[in-house]
């Protein structure tokens, strides 16, 4: 197919989930003024939330979720067997997510908790990277749709994929958020891949990290930072470990 | 043949559905018709637990919304809603008046947005005969439109009120962290307007469907609306007559755990109970809008409405309730002159519980604290843990009164497809 004189290519792609909440699928069906576009970009060969085709000839495989059994694993690799591309698609494929969480807690305990004496099948919380080799990652959560968008654009028409070299901060300065350090919180901007456009900050919340760590983040500063604005080093840490994404902080 | 006409041939049915498409999160059908008897009729969920309920222990109190939230990608708003009001009735805290109309306005946006995307993207193609609603975009542009402007509205809402359309930022303890600029709220309010033809349209559409003539006498549970058609905090209310406050919800839900699925089941004065969008109504018909009212009446859909596949009537009916209620909320909220939207909070040691009225349902958050503003023990019941039970028991009778002859294996996998999907579940929230 062409146009404006351009071949571009229509990507097969298949949507799958794991353990979590299916919130960044449902972002690929947002943005409702560019939906028809972008489904005109693409051909969606397997996304079992919106579609019941089950085509198996996908080229590109977008997966949702963090791993959390066998069955998954499983799953995992035969996906990862078909596909050319993989994509982990938000904080729970990329880093575990919240999922992980419970990797804290004994899981024998975990399970007599709210299963009583009929314990259901689980393991610890992995990443997708964890089971298999993953080509691109778009951490969020949710994922940014437009991250997505250029992720199809990259297919299509061969268009650099997004990097986000620099942390939320410089994306507050863009709309003009109040910093929320200076309004007395905590906040992981200042080390935390941009790209989302920093909604948080914005509706009055600091940055809880969920895009994991910018390119070089300047974490002696952060600390120090955080502790002369009076954050504990328990606060800071328990921030850091919520979406999994800064478990190399030294 | 007999002399009487009635066919005599002995019929077989098979279905087998390994995680049903278009439904949030995986769960498994089987039927099985042997001889004109039904042998074996289930629903199963398969989702693998996340544990939340343990991984709330130790969390401090405004970690809680936060990570609750994540339980669900669509009914996110409600999870934050239920989770910030549960730790307000812990710590006794009564939020401003600007707070709650915001709260409602956002719970509107969620309500308008994961009705029209069960409507139009999960439930509509089974009607028409398409895989998802993906073709609509070339077969019927007008009504993909429709689709694709009311739930660009929905978004928009939540992403005014509540900072992003899925998993808030501003619904946090003690009331809104934002007042929504004015000039937002008043576009908002126009693009309510907007939608009123596209909700006609879409009634237009949903008249030319056929719904399956199926009923099951089932007990609904929901909020009991005192003065308005109720969604966040109440009295709880069954169509056979339980009523409990709030803080009874375990008498409501009776939670028990069953060998074959990872979501819980319910039960209340029956085997099983519904909750949802026509629990809702059925309980609260006369506090509807008198617009969404005028929309039930042309569906001929009334209390006590036993079919569960007229919760997607239900759903549409509460489309046209939120749109036109949100644009009373805005005119009351572009009224107001410097407006408080956040309570002072101080942590204390003690229990709350909060029930909300999800999409899919009545959800109940339950928490105790400790003096640290730290949760010792958390339980979450969800909409669809109430509904899994009733699928399940709906799906038997419903094959009984269709299993007859010139049922085929297909028709009857579509048909307990579409019962499941009336339902809207949402399996990875009900296993959480």
């Amino acid at each position: 197919m062409k146009h404006l004189n351009i071949e571009q290519k229509r990507p097969r792609i298949a949507v799958f989930d794991f353990t979590g909440c299916e919130g960044c699928q449902l972002q690929l069906a947002n943005k409702e003024e560019t939906l028809g576009a972008f489904l005109d970009a693409i051909e969606v060969v397997r996304f079992r939330e919106v579609s019941s085709a089950e085509g198996d000839d996908y080229e590109v495989a977008l997966i949702d979720g963090a791993i959390s059994r066998a069955d998954e694993v499983e799953r995992l690799k035969a996906i990862r067997g078909q596909a050319k591309m993989l994509v982990a698609m938000g904080s729970c494929a990329c880093f575990g997510g919240v999922n992980k969480l419970k990797n804290a807690y004994d899981l024998d305990e975990a399970n007599r908790e709210v299963y009583g004496d009929c314990p259901k099948e689980t393991m610890p919380t992995m990443a997708v990277k964890d089971v298999v080799p993953v080509d691109l990652e778009v951490p969020g959560c949710p994922v940014s749709k437009d991250e997505m968008e250029r992720v199809v654009q990259h297919l299509v028409w061969d268009l650099p994929l997004p990097s986000y070299a620099y942390p939320v901060c410089l994306e507050c300065k863009q709309r003009y958020t109040v910093c929320r350090f200076d309004l007395g919180e905590l906040c992981l901007g200042p080390i935390t891949r941009a790209g989302c456009g920093a909604p948080c900050p914005a509706g009055g919340l600091g940055c809880w990290g969920c895009r994991g760590p910018a390119e070089s983040p300047n974490y002696d500063e952060f600390f120090a930072l955080a502790k002369e604005k009076g954050f504990t080093e328990d606060e800071i840490k328990d921030r850091l470990g919520f979406f999994g994404g800064f478990e190399d902080v030294p | 043949m007999t002399s009487s006409g009635k066919t005599t041939k002995k019929i077989n049915l098979n279905v087998d559905v390994h995680h049903l498409t278009r439904v949030e999160g995986h769960g498994n059908i089987k039927v099985h018709v042997t001889d004109g008897k039904l042998t074996e009729a289930r629903w199963d969920v398969v989702e693998t637990p996340r544990f939340f309920e343990v991984m709330l222990k130790g969390k401090h109190y405004t970690t809680a919304g936060i990570l609750t939230a994540r339980i669900c990608g669509i009914c996110s708003i409600g999870h934050c809603l239920a989770s910030v009001r549960a730790t307000e009735n812990a710590f006794g805290i009564t939020i401003p008046e600007t707070a709650a109309k915001l709260r409602l306005l956002a719970k509107h946006g969620e309500t308008l947005q994961s009705h029209t995307l069960h409507l139009f993207f999960l439930a509509a193609p089974d009607f028409l005969g398409l895989t998802s609603a993906i073709p609509l975009k070339d077969l019927n542009p007008e009504v993909f439109g429709v689709a694709a402007r009311l739930k660009g509205l929905a978004n928009r809402l939540c992403d005014v009120v509540a900072g992003r359309t899925t998993h808030p930022v501003s619904i946090q303890v003690g009331g809104m962290a934002k007042m929504p600029d004015q000039y937002a709220l008043q576009e908002l309010k126009a693009q309510c307007e907007r939608a009123v033809d596209d909700l006609a349209a879409t009634v237009e559409f949903f008249r030319t469907l056929e719904i399956p003539d199926f009923q099951r006498e089932t007990e609904f549970v929901s909020l009991k609306g005192e003065r308005d058609y109720p969604f966040i905090g109440g009295r709880l209310l069954s169509t056979d007559g339980v009523e409990r406050p709030e803080s009874d919800y375990r008498a409501m839900t009776n939670e028990y755990v069953t060998e074959s699925n990872t979501s819980k089941w319910c039960k209340l004065s029956r085997e099983s109970l519904a909750v949802g969008a026509l629990a809702r109504l059925n309980n609260n018909y006369h506090r509807l809008h008198p617009k969404a009212r005028a929309a039930a009446v042309q569906f001929d859909l009334a209390p006590v409405c036993y079919n569960p596949f007229m919760n997607n009537i239900a759903q549409l009916v509460e489309c046209v309730h939120v749109v036109h209620d949100s644009m009373r909320i805005i005119d009351e909220l572009v009224d107001l002159r410097e407006p408080e939207t956040m309570a002072p909070v101080s942590p204390r040691a003690g229990q709350g519980i909060a029930a909300v009225e999800a999409p899919r349902g009545i959800l109940y958050h339950d928490y105790e604290y400790n003096d640290q503003g730290r949760i010792v023990r958390a339980n979450c019941v969800i909409p669809t843990t109430q509904n899994n039970a009733n699928i399940h028991y709906d799906m038997a009778a419903l094959v009984k009164q269709f299993a007859v002859d010139g049922m085929t294996d297909e028709k009857l996998e579509l048909l307990c497809s579409m019962l499941v999907r009336a339902y809207d579940p949402c399996i990875s929230c009900s296993v959480h």
